[in-house]
């Protein structure tokens, strides 16, 4: 499978997330440029975290505007997983492919630490190897991760199963029902405020990330198995 | 010439972490008559004279400047005299 990591000026988690998809995942990667516009030699598309752009204006509000953006879209239309973190997860809903949008962090913090997450649906491609309620330990690292969206959004999105990601006990920044990732209604594009790129070894303190790399690869595969 | 100023501030209704801080200190100052604070964006904006200036604002501040799902824009056009 071979996955693209768009970089946008200003990414910072695009070496992490190419790393933990050569290292420990164990499977093709390159860096695409934002000036770019084609992305269909890609099975899969990572958005990664920093402040593209400076974070100017509004997280992703630039960076949504980026040539490689049309790409991106194209992408998520034709099904292929897209998964943004962090500042990849803002750029996700400026570009509206997902719902909703962040506010500042509740304590006008940048908050940078481990948090517990529950695994609120494991039918996504990005979930099926982890248990439904499971508590895995993932690290944020954000100043904009207090995500909001109105009543009649939240319902829906409730009502389909997008909400993926809850924070457990204490939520970190403010966001609304304590979420903290979501996925859109065709189930291909996830956005997530903690990292899993950064716990995929031990060595790092949790390897509770690596299985979402490994759920998008085990659908991939599944996908593409040849019949003989 | 044109100068436009836009004006972005959350929704009513979405809770504004940094005036909530402000009206926090504000009221720490004895200050307790203020009610709300609520934190907003200004942007100043030179454009050139040209045919229908506002929908033309009305679109960037729509598409750009502020975001529909959770913030609220308005702006003033006024119109610079050369000198």
């Amino acid at each position: 499978m071979k996955f693209a990591v768009i970089v946008f000026p200003g990414s910072n988690c695009d070496i992490d997330m190419y790393h933990a998809i050569q290292d420990e995942l164990g499977e093709e990667v390159s860096y695409v440029s934002h000036t770019d516009t084609d992305l269909s030699a890609f099975d899969g598309v990572l958005l990664p975290g920093g402040f593209s752009h400076g974070d100017y204006l509004r997280s992703g509000a630039i960076a949504r505007f980026a040539p490689i953006m049309t790409a991106v879209k194209e992408a998520a239309q034709s099904g292929k997983p897209v998964l943004g973190v962090c500042n990849g997860f803002q750029i996700l809903l400026e570009t509206g492919l997902l719902p909703g949008a962040m506010k500042q962090n509740r304590d006008l913090k940048f908050m940078c630490r481990p948090t517990k997450l529950r695994v609120e649906t494991n039918h996504t491609m990005f979930t099926s190897l982890y248990e439904v309620g499971e508590q895995i330990t993932i690290p944020i690292a954000h100043g904009e991760g207090n995500y909001d969206c109105d009543e009649q959004t939240l319902q829906a999105m409730k009502q389909h199963n997008q909400i993926v990601f809850r924070y457990v006990g204490d939520n970190p920044n403010g966001s609304k029902d304590d979420i903290a990732g979501v996925i859109n209604k065709q189930g291909n594009v996830l956005g997530m405020m903690p990292h899993p790129e950064r716990a995929v070894s031990n060595l790092l303190g949790s390897e509770d990330g690596l299985r979402l790399f490994q759920s998008i690869l085990k659908h991939w595969r599944e996908k593409h198995v040849i019949t003989s | 010439m044109f100068k436009v100023k836009v004006y972005v501030t959350l929704k009513q209704g979405v809770l504004d972490p940094q005036g909530k801080a402000v009206k926090g200190a504000l009221h720490s100052m004895d200050f307790q008559l203020v009610e709300e604070v609520r934190i907003g964006k200004y942007m100043e904006l030179t454009v050139d004279h040209t045919e229908n200036v506002e929908a033309q604002i009305e679109d960037m501040c729509k598409r750009l400047l502020a975001n529909p799902v959770m913030e609220e824009y308005s702006y003033e056009i006024e119109e610079v005299v050369g000198q």
